[in-house]
């Protein structure tokens, strides 16, 4: 079927027509705009009025490997990443199971219904409300006596509870695809509970939590406004970029910055696609 | 498969940079000032007119129904106003170079820039007739005009302030030491503004506290005075619980309990006020201030340069100056608009029509590598601040 669509003349014109406005978007507005983005990171600004000079200079890239801030900075926000990424796995993984293997028709339908809803809520209305929840008198105080604060542990408990569905659903998807006769099967050779999740089911569905991995860890790397809302005086790399973007006006530098979570990014893909990740997303 | 896995691989990467899409203006390198000429006529209105425009300068009634000079503005003109806020001179030439906007109501420190980079037109004041009635120490400064010509119309002026949350802080403050020296004693309670212009207000209180530093302009700072400052705001940083820089931030901070001092606008101070959910004060400290001289400025390539031309005029008129200045809390820039406030004491608590009290404030101005106070070519660029600002957030 497919080959006949390209084989006749007739069937071309409509085949182009679906194939254009994707392909056109993925080539100028993704490719393009990155293209733009690698080329204005090589040019510099007038330092007076703050205007884009299209000279060629590899001074910015000099600065982003060299400077003390963008460091700290930038393994500040891997290291938030990583944790976000953690603790969504911690969290979606016995959630995920109880979901696909244990809970009820009716049970797990609410629970998918659960865990998809807050998608529906805007991303700014979720951080305020973390914001309101960790207030010095506010309701966690007021339940618990106890408030992280605004800050570092706030970012993470944020962006962890923010990205957290994007970690359920795939691990769920792979689960449900576990059959249960292996689990049977498993069970009545003599394996444990645990045995069976660790042996059989584990790495069946590895490739769904690195694929939710891949969600929440570039996610929680390119987030730069939850942490303006609940993250006191902590910056991430995407609050450098914008103050170097927009405080700062210097384009360019913000260009090559904005390389450091690029490269962070194709990094964990090259290293998840070894797990068959991607073919999970 | 391959293709699949680029565009994933694309996908993730633009969801990184979603926020850093280019639109790169073209480079104007001189140091000179672009030629332009200023309108000659103002005909009949466009029928729209896109403002970048400070929190409480543009107000259309949507925070309080009762604060509302922009309907009656659209119903004499016909134009409709877009109002986009705008929470730092750098958001607003950031936003201005997107040449989606007709003007801006542009402090000092954001006026030059757009000048130099040929972003806003000069401005011809015979077509503003309320221009001749305002303050005369407003007019041809270094910070709206260059070379005898107007960029702008003169909108008002008034300084950062000191505010407390007066429960927890006692004995009325009247020092920026209380936020520097003074800091620790409310540690991770302590705000200060977002922005690079920040450093400042350490410069400010250090040209009073040190003198042997030698600072004259805390715009105008040599490295070492600049050192200075940076050491001072790092210091500060150890009990910063939060910047602010949205000033609705800044009210639901103090609102929370999150900050209980630090710099602040009047116009924080009368939202936090009739909201009556804590105590504040606010004081202009000894040391003096950093403040604002705020102007408001035409695109170069303004779409509805009428109706633009009509809302400078409009919003300096005496009673819409007069209106503005008291829901902002800053002194009018409209001589006329001192007779038209609802406190008759207006102006002379915020000094309106005082030139020497004008001049001991420090407006926000852009630093340069030409020292801004004409006292050598050996100072820092604004660029400069930027970096140290960031080095200062760690």
């Amino acid at each position: 079927m497919r080959r006949r669509l390209v084989a006749e003349p007739g069937n071309r014109l409509p085949l182009a027509f679906l194939l254009i406005p994707p392909l056109a978007w993925l080539i100028i507005a993704y490719l393009g705009s990155l293209a733009v983005l690698l080329l204005s990171a090589f040019w510099t600004v007038n330092e007076f009025t703050g205007s884009v000079v299209r000279t060629f200079t590899t001074d910015n890239i000099v600065r982003v490997l060299t400077d003390a801030v963008f460091r700290t900075a930038t393994l500040r926000t891997l290291g938030i990443a990583l944790t976000v990424t953690l603790i969504c796995a911690v969290l979606a993984v016995p959630l995920a199971l109880y979901m696909a293997k244990v809970a009820s028709r009716r049970v797990r339908l609410a629970l998918v219904v659960a865990v998809t809803t807050p998608l529906w809520a805007s991303y700014l209305v979720k951080a305020y409300a973390w914001r309101m929840l960790l207030s010095p008198e506010g309701p966690l105080h007021w339940a618990v006596g106890y408030t992280p604060g605004y800050g570092l542990t706030a970012t993470v408990l944020t962006l962890s509870y923010l990205w957290l569905p994007y970690m359920v659903i795939p691990v769920f998807a792979a689960l449900e695809r576990v059959p249960d006769q292996l689990i049977d099967a498993s069970s009545d050779l003599g394996a444990s509970d645990l045995t069976t999740i660790a042996r059989v089911v584990g790495p069946l569905v590895f490739p769904g939590i690195a694929a939710g991995s891949i969600f929440t860890f570039s996610l929680a790397l390119g987030d730069y406004i939850a942490v303006t809302i609940v993250g006191g005086k902590t910056q991430m790399l995407g609050n450098i970029i914008y103050g170097q973007l927009v405080t700062a006006n210097n384009q360019p530098l913000a260009a090559a910055l904005s390389l450091i979570p690029l490269t962070a990014i194709v990094g964990y893909l090259l290293a998840m696609r070894r797990t068959g990740a991607l073919d999970n997303l | 498969m391959t293709i699949r896995r680029l565009s994933i691989a694309l996908a993730c990467a633009a969801t990184v940079l979603a926020g850093c899409s280019s639109n790169s203006t073209s480079g104007g390198g001189s140091g000179a000032v672009p030629k332009m000429e200023p309108a000659t006529a103002v005909g009949d209105g466009e029928g729209q007119l896109n403002l970048i425009a400070w929190p409480g300068y543009a107000e259309d009634g949507s925070n309080d129904p009762a604060v509302d000079w922009v309907h009656p503005f659209e119903n004499q003109t016909g134009c409709t106003v877009n109002i986009k806020i705008g929470n730092t001179s750098d958001e607003m030439v950031q936003l201005m170079r997107t040449g989606q906007y007709d003007g801006l109501s542009a402090s000092g420190d954001a006026t030059l820039r757009l000048i130099y980079a040929g972003d806003v037109a000069p401005v011809n004041t015979a077509l503003v007739p309320n221009y001749a009635t305002i303050a005369p120490f407003l007019k041809d400064k270094a910070w709206n005009s260059v070379d005898g010509q107007m960029y702008g119309i003169p909108h008002g002026w008034g300084a950062n302030l000191l505010m407390y949350n007066t429960d927890v802080v006692k004995g009325a403050p009247d020092s920026w030491g209380a936020v520097f020296p003074g800091a620790p004693e409310y540690k991770g309670k302590v705000t200060a503004y977002d922005s690079p212009i920040y450093i400042a207000d350490a410069a400010l209180y250090l040209s009073k506290t040190k003198p042997e530093l030698g600072i004259k302009n805390p715009y105008a700072l040599t490295s070492e005075q600049l050192n200075a400052a940076v050491e001072l705001l790092k210091a500060q940083h150890a009990n910063i619980g939060e910047y602010w820089s949205d000033y609705t931030k800044s009210v639901q901070a103090f609102e929370s309990g999150t900050s209980v001092i630090g710099t602040s606008w009047q116009v924080i101070a009368n939202m936090i006020t009739s909201d009556k959910k804590v105590k504040i004060a606010t004081v202009l400290p000894k040391e003096g201030s950093t403040g604002w001289s705020d102007t408001w400025l035409i695109a170069a390539k303004a779409a509805h340069p009428n109706c633009m031309y009509k809302w400078m005029d409009y919003i300096v008129s005496p009673k819409v100056n007069a209106a503005v200045a008291e829901y902002f809390g800053e002194a009018p820039a409209q001589t006329k608009a001192c007779e038209l406030t609802s406190d008759k004491e207006f102006c002379a608590t915020f000094h309106a029509t005082d030139a020497a009290y004008a001049e001991k404030i420090s407006y926000w101005t852009t630093p340069q590598t030409k020292c801004v106070d004409g006292s050598g070519e050996n100072c820092t660029a604004y660029s400069e601040w930027v970096d140290k600002w960031q080095q200062i957030k760690g």
